[in-house]
Formats: structure tokens, C-alpha cells, sequence
């Protein structure tokens, strides 16, 4: 049986007609696109289809507001790094508590050399403040950046109306949205959103290849610097085959739009429901009534993640978890306690996000496989008795030192 | 994903004795549910014999911490508690044909129910006020509370320093930003600035041990893992102790064999655990030290 894969917010598989439409770059469309040559110029016009291709699925208003990079994580750092290069006098960041480690490990580097960072909380169900971050918007913010859509819940975050009220600041408004790009429809024409971090392989493009949008008329700082391609925003070679991939992938997701927002969300839903329903104390954690349409974040009691993905892969079956043991920290996902999950299911959570290839025999597999994995760790748990957790947990449980 | 060996895999897929022993005279419950790891360890201890009858578990954790435990009552099981007691984290390591260093810890937190399921059985107190941190060196496995602790308790000031107390850093290198963050930092809070080019200190703490002392010490370590290395046809002998450098040679079967390196590293482990400060083993044979001294 071949596995099931519901773990693509994490990384997807390449469309076979992507990979159809990059082979030819690699051997007899192999020139350089700078070469003033004839296997140079092809290649440049492949790159021009495909930066058309993926303005169409921004919604961007300009093919040259597209710059190619190696990923998500680039783009990300090239947009605060150059919104801090480009405003000298402004020394402060607003981002989120849930942000992906590619803006918050950078932001806790920029700290240290004098940047101040705001932190924006959310509440039970991973909702920003907007009081909260109004306040904190002031002359001196250089940045904010917030992430579309939360990848371990799913939930999105009001990033339009965010964008409005920094560009009324006078503050740029970046959003790291490679959760959202391909899954959600996007027009950033017309919004005020300056900058937005695009990576290939979470919509079916090959690893290796990201996008930063910048706005018409945003200033900017390049981070790497040397030759002029991308317009001198980013210098370095093209990744030309990587990015003919990205060109494809963006117009299949355009294509899929319809059918990821009805049947992948309708497959995820019974999916949800199915699970929820012979799982005792199970809960779906994020914002149910505004997330992604592939996404589901299920908490299990009072067992620990790491334990559950051994065996869902067991039979098959691949997710991911917020538990701290399948990073190697000690702490659970710093989104679940962002949210106030307490440890009891923060350590038990399991993220299954589904894509276009999805089934419904798949769902109704993973559906009948769960409970039984759950109810056999359960078994295992000091903290679980018979049918319920352990009267009290915390104080049937007594250890010596904690 | 961990890269488990089958011997984990096993048993955390059909786990050993879990689930609640009736009639058990001896309970350790050690971890917590934030900590994202909890073990209750129960004993049935023949009163007459001190010898376990029986051994059981309950684990809240991750496939490691479940393996751990389910090898652990296996290993104890019809030993005395004295026997018991003997079983170290990295016997049980072993028993698992190894651990990953990030899971290093289940292992420690078996040892640690067993010390306290017995004291419970004795009805002694049993306490310990080990914290563990966030993992800094993943070739050995040192976290950043044991960095720390170390540079407060001997004042050190570079990151060889932190290398020769510790081991930390003495492999692959890629976390030195990362201990001298740690540097920076405690330093500041006894009014020192970290300098980077700070010459280290002369040598490492020797236990109090004289050279004669060190020396029959280190060949009662190699006496006691000889056996093993005899029984697949090896040897090892001591050839040097100079400082904290051991001179070893690899003889036998056990010279040239693919897992001379991890064997090396499991007597060095023996050697620092007993010497109680960091050394290193040598094997003559060139070449051999740099994997001896990352395995991550």
C-alpha cells in the first residue's frame, strides 16, 4: 500500500506536469539567461512566463514585483532586513508570538543589535489583539510582519486590514504567506501589503525556490548583492528550472483554486469530525471558523506526540505534532503555548493537512486507524485511567522532582 | 525523523511490562506533564531477598522515553535492588543499541525512577535537583543548564574552556555561537565582558586523583570493559596518560573495525564518568580520533 501523505504544510510532492516542464532546462535549455546568446534567450523568456504565472496567483499588479529566491526563509529575511536598511531612523518590529522561526530567530539576532521587537499575543484560539497592535504602531515601527495563515493551525490572520493600518503609520506591512500562496485566493493589487514570502515546495513546485513580492514603489535594500539579475534585487545566478517549476505549479494551483476550497476542505472536515467524534477528550485547536482549507490541528490528551507519529507511520500514515520531542527541545510548540494550550494536550497535538491528491479513502483509513493509536498510548499514560484521564492527573502523579 | 534503532523501535512498538503492576512495595515517579515526559516506575521487591520479582511501567512521552522504559524493567527484572542500582542511563542506552543525543535524557529519567522507585521501596527520600535545558552540543549530547552551571562553578571564560569542563563544543563546532551567547552572558553577571580571543585555562580538574591514582583508575575502567571487547576477538591496551589525553591501541579484531570509533566513545563516556573530568582517548592509529570524537 502506498503511504498516506497528510503532512503538506510541511513540504508537497511536485506535480509530475511541473516536473514535465522544467526537464528541458536542465540539459538542452541550459543557458545562462544574462548570455547575450540564443541559449541564454530562451531561457530568459521561460523565466518571464513563469514570473507571469506566479503575478497571476498573487494578484499583483506588476510581473517585475515578483523576485525569485531559494526560499521562503530568504524571502523572509530579505524583507525585514531591507525594511530595517531602507528606514535608519525607525528601530522597531511588530510580529506575532506564532510567527514561523524564520521571522522570530531573525528577530531575536536583530535585537541584539539594537532592534526593539514587539511581540503580538493571541488568545485561545490564536486571534491577535488588534487594540493591542494599534497601540503599539508608531512612528518609530520600521516593519510589521505577520504571517497569512498560521501553519501549524491553520488560522489566518487579518493581515489586509493589518497592512492598512501600518501603511497609515507610515510603517511597511510584510506577510510571510507560504502557508496561504495556492490555497487561498489572493489579490494583492489591492492591498497595501509591501512585501509577502512565497515558497515553491509548499504548492507543488520543487524545494529550493521562493518569491519575495515586493510592491511597486516600496524601498528596498538588497540582501545579496553582485550581478544584476532580478533587477539587481537579488543577485545570484537564476535557478532557472526551479523557477519554470514554480511558474507551473502557480498556474495548477490557479487551476485548483475551486477545488481546494470546496473538496479538500470538505475531505478535512470529515476528517475532523470522524476523528473528534470516537476520540475522547480530543480537541481541534486554532480558529475552526477561519483557518486554511487543508489544515487540521487535533489535540489528544494526556499522551505525547512523538509517540502518536511513530505509530500513524507505522500504518502508513504521515502528520506532524507540536510535541517538544519530534524537535528535540524540551518545550511544546511555542504556537500551542502562544495559545494557551495547557501542557496536558500541547504535548499531544498532531497536525494533518491534506492537498489536492487527498481521498476520501485515505480519510476514512486515517479515521479508523486513529482511535485505536490513541486508546493504545493511553493505556501507557500514568496520567490515564480506564476509560478517563486519572482523577486529579497533576496529583496522581507524584513525582519526586518535577 | 529520529533515527531509532531497532532495538527502540521494538520496544516502543510492543513495549515490555506496561500498564499497573498490582501489589507493587515499590513506586518512582519521576518528570512531569510539562516537561513533556513522565515515567512511573513499580517494583515487587521479595522483602526476604531484596531481589525484584517483578517490574512495571507507565510513560507519558515519546517513542525513546517508552523503549527506555520498557528496557529498563526488563534489565532489572530478578536482580537485587543493590544489582538494580548498578544499571547506569548508559546502560540502558546500550541495551537499546543506542539513543540519539537528543533523547539521551529518557534514559537518564529511567535511571532516575529506579533510584527512586527503590528509595521509595526503602522509604528513604529520594530527591534531585537535576534541571535539564534546551540541547546545545548534539555531538554530546551537553544542554545549556549544565554549560552554564559549569562556567559559574569554575569561572571560565572561553569556549575551550567550556570544551575541556564539559565536552561541549569538542566536535563538529556548529554550536560555539551558541556557548558563547551562554559566556556572554554569565560572565556579564560577575561584571566580566566575554573576549573572544581569551586564552583558555591550563587544565581541567582532576578529581582530586593522583597521577597513580588516575592511571589505576583508567585501567579499571579498560579491565571492565575487556571482557566485551574479547569476546568479539579485540583488545585494547593502555599506552600513555599524559594530561587529559589517553593513549589507547586497538588490537585484534577490534583495530580497524567499522565500530571502533563508537567503541572507542563508549569507554571514553566510562572514563569521564569514573575520572569525574573531561578527557580524551586516543587510538594510535591516525585518522581514528575524528570520528571518536563526533558521532552526532
Amino acid at each position: 500500500m502506498e503511504g498516506i501523505y497528510f503532512d503538506n504544510n510541511a513540504t508537497t510532492r511536485v506535480d509530475p506536469a511541473v516536473v514535465e516542464a522544467m526537464l528541458p532546462y536542465f540539459t538542452e535549455q541550459f543557458g545562462n539567461p544574462s548570455s547575450m546568446h540564443s541559449f541564454g534567450n530562451k531561457v530568459g523568456l521561460a523565466i518571464k512566463k513563469a514570473r507571469m504565472q506566479v503575478q497571476e496567483l498573487l494578484g499583483a499588479e506588476h510581473d517585475s514585483e515578483i523576485i525569485f529566491t531559494s526560499c521562503g526563509t530568504e524571502s523572509d529575511s530579505t524583507a525585514l532586513i531591507s525594511a530595517l536598511k531602507a528606514q535608519p531612523e525607525r528601530k522597531e518590529i511588530i510580529t506575532t508570538t506564532v510567527e514561523h522561526p524564520a521571522i522570530l530567530t531573525l528577530c531575536t539576532w536583530l535585537e541584539k543589535d539594537g532592534y526593539k521587537v514587539h511581540l503580538l499575543k493571541v488568545d485561545g484560539k490564536g486571534r491577535l489583539d488588534m487594540a493591542e497592535y494599534k497601540k503599539l504602531l508608531t512612528d518609530q515601527v520600521a516593519v510589521v510582519s505577520v504571517m497569512w495563515a498560521n501553519n501549524e493551525t491553520g488560522t489566518f490572520f487579518p493581515v489586509v486590514e493589518m497592512a492598512e493600518l501600518a501603511n497609515a503609520a507610515g510603517a511597511m506591512f510584510h506577510t510571510d504567506a507560504v502557508q496561504a500562496v495556492g490555497k487561498v485566493p489572493l489579490n494583492l493589487k489591492d492591498t497595501k501589503i509591501d512585501m509577502l514570502s512565497v515558497s515553491g515546495h509548499k504548492l507543488h513546485a520543487p524545494k529550493g525556490i521562493g518569491v519575495l513580492y515586493l510592491k511597486r514603489g516600496t524601498r528596498f535594500r538588497p540582501l545579496l548583492r553582485g550581478g544584476h539579475q532580478e533587477r539587481g534585487r537579488r543577485a545570484g545566478t537564476e535557478n532557472t528550472t526551479s523557477i519554470v517549476g514554480l511558474g507551473k505549479a502557480a498556474e495548477m494551483a490557479m487551476e485548483a483554486m475551486h477545488h481546494e476550497n470546496t473538496e479538500v476542505a470538505r475531505l478535512r472536515d470529515k476528517l475532523e469530525a470522524g476523528i473528534l467524534a470516537k476520540v475522547p477528550r480530543s480537541f481541534v485547536t486554532g480558529d475552526p471558523s477561519n483557518r486554511l482549507p487543508n489544515t487540521s490541528n487535533i489535540a489528544f490528551e494526556f499522551i505525547e506526540g512523538e509517540a502518536i507519529l511513530l505509530l500513524l507511520n507505522k500504518f502508513g500514515i504521515a502528520a506532524s505534532s507540536g510535541s517538544a520531542c519530534t524537535s528535540g527541545s524540551l518545550e511544546p510548540s511555542h504556537v500551542m503555548r502562544a495559545m494557551g494550550i495547557p501542557y496536558t494536550a500541547a504535548h499531544g497535538t498532531v497536525r494533518f493537512s491534506l492537498s489536492r491528491y487527498s481521498t476520501e479513502a485515505e480519510v476514512d483509513r486515517v479515521i479508523a486507524v486513529v482511535p485505536e493509536i490513541i486508546a493504545q498510548l493511553r493505556k501507557l499514560s500514568p496520567y490515564w485511567e480506564g476509560d478517563g484521564p486519572a482523577a486529579e492527573p497533576e496529583k496522581a502523579f507524584a513525582p519526586t522532582y518535577a | 525523523m529520529w533515527d531509532y534503532s531497532d532495538k527502540v523501535k521494538e520496544h516502543f512498538f510492543e513495549p515490555r511490562n506496561a500498564g499497573v503492576l498490582e501489589g507493587a512495595n515499590g513506586v518512582g515517579d519521576v518528570g512531569s506533564i510539562s516537561c513533556g515526559d513522565a515515567l512511573r516506575l513499580m517494583l515487587k521487591v521479595e522483602p526476604e531477598t531484596d531481589i525484584i520479582l517483578d517490574a512495571h511501567f507507565q510513560t507519558f512521552g515519546c517513542g525513546s522515553a517508552i523503549a527506555s522504559s520498557s528496557a529498563l524493567t526488563e534489565m532489572i527484572k530478578g536482580k537485587t535492588l543493590d544489582e538494580a542500582l548498578k544499571v547506569s542511563n548508559q546502560d540502558i542506552a546500550d541495551y537499546l543499541d543506542g539513543l540519539p543525543p537528543e533523547k539521551m535524557h529518557c534514559s537518564v529519567m529511567g535511571r532516575e525512577a529506579l533510584q527512586a522507585a527503590v528509595a521509595n521501596y526503602r522509604g528513604e527520600e529520594w530527591s534531585d535537583d537535576h534541571e535539564e535545558g534546551a540541547l546545545v552540543c548534539k555531538c554530546f549530547a551537553i544542554d545549556a543548564v549544565m554549560i552554564e552551571d559549569t562556567i559559574r562553578a569554575n569561572n571560565l571564560s572561553s569556549v575551550q574552556d567550556v570544551t575541556n569542563y564539559t565536552k561541549a563544543g569538542g566536535g563538529c563546532s556548529s554550536c560555539h555561537e551558541g556557548i558563547e551567547e551562554i559566556l556572554v552572558k554569565v560572565m556579564s553577571e560577575r561584571g566580566e565582558s566575554f573576549n573572544p580571543g581569551a586564552q583558555p585555562k591550563e587544565e581541567a580538574p582532576k578529581g582530586g586523583m593522583t597521577n597513580l591514582q588516575r592511571i589505576k583508575k583508567i585501567e579499571a575502567v579498560l579491565e571492565s570493559v575487556r571482557p566485551q571487547l574479547k569476546r568479539d576477538g579485540g583488545d585494547i591496551e593502555l599506552l600513555d596518560v599524559d594530561g587529559k589525553t589517553i593513549y589507547v591501541s586497538m588490537t585484534g579484531a577490534c583495530a580497524g573495525c567499522q565500530m571502533e570509533a563508537l567503541t572507542l566513545q563508549g569507554i571514553q563516556q566510562k572514563l569521564m564518568e569514573e575520572l569525574k573530568e573531561f578527557i580524551k582517548i586516543v587510538p594510535t592509529k591516525a585518522g581514528a580520533l575524528s570520528r571518536a570524537s563526533c558521532q552526532p
